[in-house]
């Protein structure tokens, strides 16, 4: 039992960091009907850069450990959605009225771009954060063992989509991206500036990446440039799960993934473990064809 | 106009035939590479081109092809070409069974089966699935193919063996496009509801058509296992899945000039680019980046359907 609670906080960890991808896609797709595959290389931006930020501000003797995780945070988020707007600008776009599938070579295209452009910057090889940034305590609650980091993740990722929830639910932008990913046509006719809008999810979605490249950092303490295209696969299928487009979907997805990768690595075979994801995906979406929280859409014609 | 582009395609034709008598073994072997990706290609076009579904997955029929052939030839000693037709016979088999329960899927949805399948085949390849396919290391010491007790080693000799292939798959696929089959295909990408509501059996015809691409894709793993004399799961990676569906749509989708410009420009740039080492992804990606934006469709597109009505005989019409 033990060493079942322990492998459900592994996978409640990793599927946090899941889902917060999984909403840079979703979100994006919810608008443009765009699958970005370069997001998932905008996640290894973020890792990249806060080993950066990590290493050359030292921050942490300044501020204390907490704070400085925060700080850090907040200045790689922002940056990674620099990069997720020019990335807008530059690669999408141009290719706003194109056939889907050319915006998706695109993407591609980006995806390879972004790779190789940190790899020329930072090297191919391995990169380690630096050790005891967060000190190395772990908390024990009723015999399971829970390190700071992963309870740390656990929380910020909480927190980081309940306040996107309720900017989504609550505010006037929210409404707005609600409405132009339902009808982009006739959210234009309504007011809405359109191009705001998807300028506002290409700022959010990369900064929750951005987040969840910098926490995987934290967690497995290190990184290499080809993450992205691992990490970007499982989050698009957390958000395909979930249902592509349906923001909450995509946390769900994401957190079952986490934890169903992790059962299946603990129980079944470790050898196996990123087959069994795909396994449950399909047997899901043979069952729910639009994902699990995705709603079905009638056919008009 | 037709005749045109007739010439330059003769040209062309001619011209790649006697590329072996002036170029040296490494860039036979490139155009060689040219030519096994223009195949696969060509099988992904029917699914991807014409009838317009989302499959990131293609290298797991591949690696069907490859590994049929690479088992049966080192266990059973049966020679490569014999094994084109089995190999065809196991992808496309693959191709049944695996898609049957998840060809309703829609779009992006479809999109992710395929890569999860395309993993799905990877990880049970590495992980030795049912004892043949020797794990991570592979399969070694396939037989090189031979036509009437000759054997096939040197890049020069492959060099005709797989444009012969590609020369045979240009004429198939041209075929299947102009026939009552492929035009079903283009009537289901354009608008699903409206054929279904005119008879045509989508599902089947969706289903047909991944069994096609996948077959022909199975007789390509048996050329590219036998040219490698090796073949072990990396091969059959997502990013060759990527790679095939890009150059289609770089080269122009539903085109068959369109894919195999597209298959001498996925393998051609990164070589041409080989000078300034590793830039070289790097201005592939921008280059995929800046071709999508100024020719959107692609280079060669696939021009529209026309046809001559018999009332009128000078003019032609656009159905």
């Amino acid at each position: 039992m033990e060493e079942f609670f322990q492998q459900l906080t592994n996978g409640l960890a990793v599927g946090a960091i899941y889902a917060l991808i999984a909403l840079g896609y979703t979100m994006v797709y919810g608008v443009l009907k765009l699958i970005n595959f370069a997001h998932g290389e905008l996640f290894t931006i973020g890792s990249y850069l806060g080993l950066t930020l990590l290493t050359s501000l030292g921050l942490s003797d300044v501020f204390g450990p907490v704070l400085a995780i925060l700080l850090l945070a907040a200045m790689v988020m922002g940056l990674v959605a620099v990069v997720g707007a020019l990335l807008e600008r530059t690669a999408y776009r141009p290719l706003r009225e194109s056939p889907r599938l050319s915006a998706v070579v695109s993407a591609l295209g980006a995806s390879i771009f972004f790779q190789n452009a940190v790899m020329l910057i930072y090297g191919a090889r391995l990169r380690v954060y630096p050790l005891g940034i967060l000190p190395r305590t772990a908390v024990n609650l009723f015999g399971i063992y829970l390190p700071l980091v992963k309870l740390l993740i656990l929380f910020a990722s909480v927190a980081i989509m309940t306040a996107l929830y309720l900017y989504i639910h609550k505010t006037r932008i929210g409404t707005a991206i609600r409405a132009a990913a339902i009808d982009q046509g006739a959210a234009r006719l309504m007011g809405i500036d359109v191009d705001r809008v998807i300028l506002i999810v290409f700022l959010i979605g990369p900064a929750l990446g951005g987040a969840a490249g910098l926490m995987v950092g934290l967690l497995y303490g290190q990184i290499n440039f080809t993450m992205g295209w691992v990490y970007g696969l499982k989050a698009f299928t957390a958000a395909i799960l979930g249902g592509i487009g349906n923001i909450p979907g995509a946390m769900v997805g994401g957190i079952l993934l986490g934890v169903i990768e992790a059962m299946g690595a603990a129980y079944i075979s470790i050898a196996w473990k990123d087959a069994i994801a795909f396994v449950v995906l399909i047997l899901i979406l043979i069952v729910r064809p639009t994902g699990l929280l995705g709603e079905r859409v009638a056919e008009k014609v | 106009m037709r005749d045109h582009s007739k010439i330059i395609y003769s040209t062309m034709t001619v011209l790649l035939a006697m590329s072996p008598l002036f170029l040296n073994k490494y860039w036979v072997d490139v155009l060689n590479n040219v030519g096994l990706y223009a195949i696969l290609g060509l099988s992904l076009n029917i699914i991807v081109g014409h009838a317009g579904l989302f499959n990131l997955g293609h290298a797991a029929f591949y690696a069907v092809g490859a590994y049929t052939a690479a088992i049966f030839n080192t266990r059973f000693n049966i020679p490569v070409l014999w094994l084109l037709p089995l190999c065809a016979l196991s992808a496309g088999l693959f191709a049944a069974i695996v898609m049957r329960p998840i060809i309703h899927l829609r779009g992006d949805y479809l999109c992710i089966v395929t890569i999860g399948l395309g993993e799905i085949v990877r990880i049970a390849l590495i992980n030795d699935i049912f004892g043949i396919t020797q794990g991570a290391n592979g399969i070694f010491g396939i037989d090189r193919p031979s036509i009437f007790g000759i054997s096939i080693r040197r890049p020069h000799e492959f060099f005709y063996l797989i444009w012969g292939f590609v020369a045979v798959s240009v004429f198939f696929f041209h075929r299947l496009e102009n026939s009552r089959f492929g035009r079903a295909l283009n009537y289901l990408r354009e608008d699903e509801v409206a054929a279904e509501g005119s008879g045509i059996n989508v599902a089947h015809y969706k289903l047909a058509c991944f069994v096609i691409g996948a077959a022909w894709a199975g007789m390509v793993g048996d050329i590219f296992a036998s040219k490698m004399t090796i073949i072990s799961p990396e091969s059959f990676s997502f990013w060759e899945s990527v790679l095939l569906f890009t150059l289609i749509l770089l080269g122009g989708s539903a085109s068959i000039p369109g894919v195999i410009l597209g298959a001498f420009l996925i393998v051609g740039l990164p070589e041409v680019f080989r000078g300034i080492a590793n830039a070289r992804m790097l201005i592939f990606g921008g280059a995929m980046i800046a071709m999508m934006i100024f020719r959107t469709e692609g280079i060669l597109p696939s021009r529209p359907r026309r046809y001559v009505l018999p009332d009128e005989s000078s003019g032609e019409s656009r159905a």
